[in-house]
């Protein structure tokens, strides 16, 4: 007998939750006891009261499994609203992130031309180091440490996904 | 110059207990321990709440959960920190998975040494956030009472479950001002009355049906007394007939003429074949489980089906169902009974249906062969029926084989009677569960049937009902095997009976005085009606050692990966071994 796998899908959902302790060991710990997946994860409080959060997740599984998703993040006692951007429409999807790269010579030269083309600023530079700050879609991000990667790549950190639904209503 | 303000202050156990007398609780199950101690002191000071000393903390648990399912009213808990909330956790788990209201409050060590490994601590939000329907670390005491508040709004509004709050010793001997008047939270909003257009529709299918089949659940006892009235009515204008999961047995009377049996693994073939062959299928206050479906791909694969239930994450999880309805069950079948009526619908002809159904009845599925030598484990549930069904008996189980033999053989004509461990399974469950519901219920017949192997996991209860003079009486089946275990591994494992037997058992009857019991053993099926009649006529606690055939297994049964088409009777001859992919099965 083999473990058979399933074909999947990737959403973003965004959650409206009290910002106070645990909730966000709460939903993630919901995820892993359940077997859902997470790609990406952020959380933010965003009101001016400090009350409230917003938090971004990336998920994939088939579409019943992320039905039950959504359902189960419903149920919990913190969480107030869950919307499933992907399925919801058009909508921007944006990811920031870091990248700090090591070189001399052309090596160099390639990484801040490559920078250039992709839009990313720098904000840190020595004589063989920039730091670059890069936001855009997971696939321009992913593209462009992969190029890094040639070129001399230390390190890289990404704050995971954020998303609004397009137009002028919230979601 | 000062004004003077005599804003009283009160310690927060003070205000605890104060909140606890405010919502209502009358009696608390727990177990004291050092991080508790001002709670126990202030609840030293007032009369107005009973305290239960358990002998363990899943005593505690457990009893709440028999308190609260035959009440209807949340059970509390109150235990230590550490050890004393991890012991609770089973009960917490126990109470999530089959939805009972539970108050649980824990000792925490004093916030200022959260997280340095002190004595008795442990991270009991943390350990309990997945197995509670919520939980809090209460680190002020301003905020206790409207914690508390919100706990008990939780815990028994929408779906029921298990609330947990810590509170750090010090937050229990910290004053605060007892005029704080928070904003009661209005974050909990569980559903309610469905939609009109979604009942209607559910009421024309329903109507128009040649197979329909109630299919209930425990949704309806925990949606109270009126539910269950509720659904007597539908099933009776409908004329179709009603199944029902083990969380739901006593909903609609076993005495009914539309009644089935349970459905499922162990249940009737009737009531699975219903299920298999029906057009129609409405479930109310049942959640698919694994259980109750058997192989899904062939789960009543001609059916339209209907899923009435409060919790959206119920619907559509296992099983994807035609028309969904997120409301409380109760309203549901209310506002299904008023469409019907005022569409003045009449009960289709169900007769090729009913002639089905009989035609399934008179396979006699729970027929078993009988002995004159040795006690049928079947036939002593059987007679014990026979004895109590005119007292209105409450009976709570362990889990096993005895459990799915009550369940098969005692009838259950009332919601709030029938106390097992469903969805978490709990060996250990009924002894303290059949305590819990004694206290809630002094004058009612309290009985706990059990298995020996069960009765061993929170044995150490005897001593509650001792101290509390609760006549409860526990009904051992003896057959000296984990016979669940034992008739899986007749079934599956070619009867290699690994680790099943269930040895060195104490002798039940001593066992029984020594704790201030009655203790009284049969073995011989003439002498088991007189036996059963001396345990009843005790005023007192009783366990009886009822020494039942070895190794009876319990059918029917529909194996693990099979459908419902696929069950096994009693007569049948049985195979003994599966492949892998059964099982790798629940």
């Amino acid at each position: 007998m083999h473990i058979k796998q399933e074909l999947t899908e990737r959403h973003v959902l965004t959650l409206t939750v009290d910002n106070e302790a645990g909730t966000l060991a709460r939903i993630a710990g919901m995820f892993t006891s359940r077997g859902y997946n997470i790609d990406s994860l952020t959380v933010a409080d965003i009101s001016e009261d400090h009350t409230t959060s917003r938090i971004t997740i990336v998920t994939r599984g088939p579409p019943p499994v992320i039905d039950q998703i959504i359902a189960q993040c419903e149920r919990l006692i913190p969480v107030h609203k869950v919307t499933d951007l992907t399925e919801a429409g058009p909508h921007v999807e944006r990811e920031l992130a870091l990248v700090k790269v090591r070189g001399t010579g052309d090596q160099r030269v390639e990484a801040m031309r490559l920078a250039d083309i992709y839009r990313a600023r720098v904000i840190d530079a020595t004589v063989n180091s920039f730091i670059f700050e890069i936001t855009g879609g997971p696939d321009k991000i992913d593209t462009f440490v992969a190029l890094m990667r040639e070129v001399g790549l230390v390190e890289v950190g990404r704050t995971g996904i954020v998303g609004l639904m397009r137009g002028a209503e919230g979601s | 110059m000062s004004e003077d303000f005599t804003v009283p202050e009160k310690s927060g156990a003070e205000i605890l207990i104060d909140t606890l007398i405010e919502q209502g609780v009358d009696t608390v199950f727990g177990y004291p321990g050092g991080a508790v101690l001002p709670i126990y002191d202030a609840l030293f000071q007032h009369t107005k709440i009973r305290h239960v000393l358990v002998r363990h903390e899943a005593g505690a648990a457990h009893a709440a959960e028999g308190y609260a399912r035959s009440t209807g009213k949340p059970g509390v808990v109150l235990v230590t920190s550490g050890p004393g909330a991890t012991n609770a956790v089973t009960g917490i788990a126990d109470a999530f998975m089959d939805s009972i209201p539970l108050i649980v409050l824990t000792g925490q060590v004093a916030t200022n040494l959260i997280g340095s490994d002190a004595f008795q601590e442990a991270d009991t939000v943390g350990i309990t956030r997945h197995c509670s329907k919520h939980n809090y670390l209460v680190k002020d005491p301003a905020d206790l009472a409207s914690t508390v508040r919100e706990a008990f709004a939780i815990a028994t509004k929408g779906r029921p479950g298990p609330v947990v709050i810590d509170i750090p010793k010090n937050v229990q001997v910290a004053t605060a001002s007892t005029d704080v008047k928070r904003a009661t939270s209005s974050r909990f909003n569980p559903a309610g009355e469905a939609d009109y257009a979604e009942i209607n529709r559910a009421v024309e299918l329903l109507a128009n049906a040649k197979a329909p089949i109630l299919y209930t659940g425990g949704g309806i006892i925990n949606s109270g007394p009126d539910a269950s009235a509720a659904l007597r009515e539908l099933a009776e204008l409908c004329g179709a007939p009603v199944t029902s999961t083990l969380m739901g047995l006593g909903a609609y009377p076993a005495s009914g003429d539309a009644w089935l049996g349970m459905l499922g693994m162990h249940g009737t073939y009737e009531a699975n074949m219903a299920m298999n062959q029906c057009d129609v299928m409405l479930c109310l206050g049942a959640r698919f489980d694994d259980r109750v479906t058997g192989r899904l791909d062939a789960f009543s694969p001609d059916s339209i089906k209907i899923h009435i239930d409060i919790d959206r994450s119920s619907i559509n999880k296992t099983v994807r169902v035609d028309l969904p309805i997120v409301a409380d069950v109760g309203a549901a079948i209310r506002q299904m009974i008023e469409v019907w009526k005022g569409r003045k619908y009449k009960a289709a002809a169900l007769d090729d249906w009913w002639a089905r159904i009989k035609g399934w009845r008179a396979v006699d599925c729970l027929s078993y062969a009988g002995s004159t030598q040795e006690i049928m484990p079947q036939y002593a549930i059987e007679r014990l029926f026979a004895a109590t069904k005119d007292k209105a008996p409450i009976i709570t189980t362990e889990v096993g084989q005895h459990q799915m033999w009550a369940a098969q053989h005692f009838h259950f004509d009332a919601p709030n009677k029938w106390l097992t461990s469903g969805g978490l399974g709990t060996m250990g469950y009924g002894l303290p569960a059949a305590v819990g519901a004694q206290m809630g219920n002094p004058d009612a017949l309290v009985i706990d049937i059990a298995g020996e192997a069960s009765i061993q996991m929170n044995i150490q209860e005897m001593a509650t009902a001792t101290q509390y003079r609760l006549p409860v009486k526990v009904f051992i089946l003896n057959n000296e095997w984990m016979g669940m275990v034992r008739q899986w591994q007749e079934l599956t494992y070619e009867s290699r009976f690994s680790e099943s037997y269930s040895d060195s058992l104490p002798d039940f009857v001593a066992l029984a005085e020594a704790y201030g019991w009655k203790g009284i053993r049969c073995s011989d099926p003439a002498k088991l009606d007189d036996a059963i009649a001396e345990m009843l006529a005790y005023k007192g606690p009783v366990m009886f050692d009822c020494r039942v055939h070895k190794t009876s297994n319990c059918f029917p049964m529909i194996p693990s990966g099979a459908a419902h088409t696929d069950m096994i009777l009693h007569s049948d001859e049985v195979s003994g071994t599966m492949d892998d992919e059964a099982k790798a099965l629940v």
